[in-house]
């Protein structure tokens, strides 16, 4: 088959975002020679003018949906990928953007916009999974950079990326990092957060914020007890769940509950 | 969408009338586009289109606590996170009438630098010099100047280095909070990125004299150029704002002298002077504001690259980004040696109520951050300008005044260079949309 032959196409998309997942991609300066030397880098605007026609084999898909537009644009891209991968908080979550779910977008349209009628955005930011089928998530905000090698070059060569699922709990048990919680009574989100980041927070003298959003199975609201346990107020507890990962089902869910009493 | 890219239109009707658009700018960041109208031969609109979703940022501000803030406004650029978390923290610091310790202010410093480093190597060699040489992209440059582009990304990566190693990451690090750093290096760990930043220093001075040979086009155009003013330093955390027609302020009255509207046509936030109108913010002004801040050696390598006191040509940005991205790493190399880790790594700062302003020299220029908290330390109000919607409408004039002379051109040609002349200023859409709209209107 000619397709053999050619090389496999890459195409990274941007919805609303920051940016900095797709930067993961260019600060991958060792590989970055190499996979374009493996791969077609056939659509990525924040790196080249060039667009190479698609189908393309492998879609990257940053930032969340929250637009009229881009609702539609997704569809589009769905279209003309083999596979679509999503990567960071906003493309799996609807990012930190998401915390208009839990408001009226109208008040914060005409709180920021002088000329708020100009304005054209969705009542909430949804993660791409909610409007098309999604091949792979990759979490994190940002992501990792060794987590996005893996997973192009898993599907490269057409096998899962190893990617775990376990909590960022285990990387700090990897890595020595004494527990902060139980150590120096810190409050961690880690025991519900994901891994993939190396628990960078807990080994630099903080909790972790929950960048990488829940784990499989997480229990936040025994961790919850916790925090309150360590003088935690209510408020905080609801904010802490409401950061860049505040629309992952697990941290939106006991947020609510958290705030309904 | 998509492979539409770039296209271009004649009109039929009206004789020498044209509008070229450019539909989605490639090598910027985040996502804009550009209309220029032609009639009868003049130049009568040049509208740089941005339709970044808006994501309300200065509006979830409210009601989240104000040692948050920096967490979450670096989540508004990853190419410059650094800047959100600084011009936060001084806000911050500001309203709570707090001053950190010297070491700690040096090391925000020394975190900046890297952040200089990282995004000017970024802008230099991926997104702005394969227009100089007539590649595609650095992807396409490398093919045939493989060394170019492996130093850019090598020196890139040193500045991504120094802010992994005290930031935790180099995208959103972890370690800023209000009153200063969660976790602070010791001296051994600050000598390891030193080895790398020696290499660096070098690399960055062939830089500036290889980004001196360029081809620019014969173009200036007379700005008033804004930045931060230190008594003593290269500004990047801290000074007044001044400008080249005598603006001197202290950041805390940019309100009165400042002000962003809401353009109808235009659909964007355009920030001015209130009295003169366009300005300019970024490398360029803060070279010609500040040349004389620059240690003698960052100097003459900036003579060696072709530039004088002032530049006023803006293609000629590249050579100034070079400049800093020297001056980054004289600076880094001067702070580590200077560094004693602090007695303690942050101050405990107590909310009190009022208002904090807040200004650093993103690698785009002037960050500004304004925000009201309450006795509790919740957050009541937030303003943010970022350095891109300062320059939009220097940027529109600018480009008005670039195209006029060649209209002439064919119309690939005349897209491409007005490409690049949009590439000049680096824009960084993604942080301007939180308050730029995004309708695309056309006729
Ligand atoms: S997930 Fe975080 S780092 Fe990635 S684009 Fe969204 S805000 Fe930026
Ligand atoms: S907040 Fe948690 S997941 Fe994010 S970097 Fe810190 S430890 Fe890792």
């Amino acid at each position: 088959m000619v397709r053999s032959l050619r090389r496999p196409k890459l195409a990274v998309w941007k919805f609303a975002s920051c940016d900095g997942c797709q930067l993961s991609l260019l600060n991958c300066e060792e590989e970055l020679l190499a996979i374009a030397s493996q791969m077609e880098i056939a659509y990525f605007l924040e790196a080249s003018r060039a667009t190479g026609r698609g189908p393309y084999d492998i879609s990257l898909v940053e930032g969340s949906i929250s637009t009229p537009h881009d609702a539609e644009r997704i569809k589009a891209v769905r279209r003309i990928s083999r596979v679509l991968v999503t990567i960071g908080a906003c493309a799996t979550a609807g990012g930190i953007q998401a915390l208009r779910n839990f408001s009226q977008v109208e008040e914060w349209r005409r709180l920021v916009y002088a000329r708020p009628e100009y304005v054209q955005t969705l009542e909430t930011s949804t993660p791409v999974a909610a409007h098309v089928p999604v091949d792979f998530e990759l979490r994190g905000c940002p992501i990792s950079k060794t987590q996005l090698v893996e997973v192009i070059s898993a599907f490269l060569h057409g096998r899962r990326p190893a990617v775990p699922s376990h909590s960022v709990c285990m990387e700090c048990k990897r890595r020595g990092t004494p527990c902060v919680m139980v150590a120096r009574g810190t409050p961690c989100l880690g025991p519900i957060t994901q891994a993939g980041c190396g628990a960078i927070c807990p080994a630099y003298g903080r909790g972790c914020y929950g960048c990488y959003g829940p784990t499989e199975t997480p229990n936040p609201t025994s961790l919850m007890s916790w925090w309150k346990g360590l003088g935690v107020e209510d408020g905080d507890l609801v904010r802490v769940l409401r950061t860049f990962n505040a629309g992952a089902e697990a941290f939106r869910a006991e947020s609510e509950r958290r705030e309904a009493h | 969408m998509r492979e539409q890219r770039l296209s271009v239109r004649r009109a039929s009707a009206v004789k020498r009338t044209k509008t070229i658009k450019v539909n989605y700018l490639a090598r910027v960041e985040g996502e804009g586009a550009l209309d220029v109208r032609v009639r009868g031969g003049r130049v009568t609109e040049a509208r740089l289109r941005i339709f970044e979703p808006p994501r309300f940022f200065e509006a979830f501000l409210r009601g989240r606590r104000f040692t948050e803030a920096p967490d979450i406004t670096a989540r508004i650029c990853g190419i410059c996170p650094v800047a959100y978390q600084m011009s936060a923290v001084a806000a911050m610091e500001d309203v709570c009438g707090v001053q950190v310790e010297e070491p700690v202010r040096l090391l925000r410093r020394l975190l900046y630098c890297g952040e200089w480093m990282e995004s000017h190597a970024l802008h230099i060699y991926l997104l702005h010099a394969p227009d100089f040489l007539g590649y595609e992209s650095a992807i396409h440059l490398a093919r045939d100047h493989p060394e170019v582009v492996q130093r850019g990304l090598r020196l890139k990566k040193a500045g991504n280095d120094l802010m992994a190693l005290l930031g935790g990451r180099e995208v959103h690090p972890i370690t800023v909070r209000v009153g200063g750093f969660y976790h602070v290096p010791v001296r051994a760990d600050l000598a390891r990125v030193a080895e790398q930043l020696k290499w660096a220093r070098d690399a960055a001075l062939e830089t500036v004299r290889w980004a001196g040979t360029l081809p620019f086009p014969d173009y200036e155009h007379d700005y008033e150029f804004v930045a931060l003013r230190h008594p003593t330093e290269y500004p990047i955390i801290e000074g007044r704002l001044v400008s080249t027609r005598g603006l001197d302020i202290p950041v805390r009255d940019y309100d009165t002298h400042f002000v962003e509207e809401h353009i109808p046509h235009s659909n964007a936030l355009h920030s001015r002077l209130r009295v003169r109108g366009a300005y300019l913010v970024g490398p360029l002004a803060r070279y010609n504001l500040n040349f004389d801040r620059l240690p003698a050696a960052v100097q003459q390598a900036a003579r060696e690259g072709g530039l004088g006191p002032v530049c006023r040509n803006p293609f000629q940005s590249i050579v100034v980004r070079s400049v800093e991205v020297l001056y980054a790493c004289e600076e880094a190399l001067r702070l580590i040696d200077l560094y004693q880790p602090p007695q303690r790594p942050f101050v405990e700062v107590r909310p009190r109520a009022g208002t904090g302003y807040g200004c650093t020299e993103a690698p785009r220029g002037i960050l500004y951050h304004r925000y009201t908290i309450d006795g509790n330390g919740v957050i009541t109000e937030a303003k943010i300008v970022p350095p891109t919607a300062q320059n939009q409408k220097a940027m529109e004039e600018d480009l008005r005044a670039f195209v006029a002379p060649r209209i002439d051109l064919d119309h690939a040609t005349l897209a491409w260079q007005c490409e690049q002349a949009i590439r000049n200023y680096d824009p960084c859409i993604s942080c301007a949309t939180h308050f730029l709209t995004l309708r695309v209107d056309r006729e």
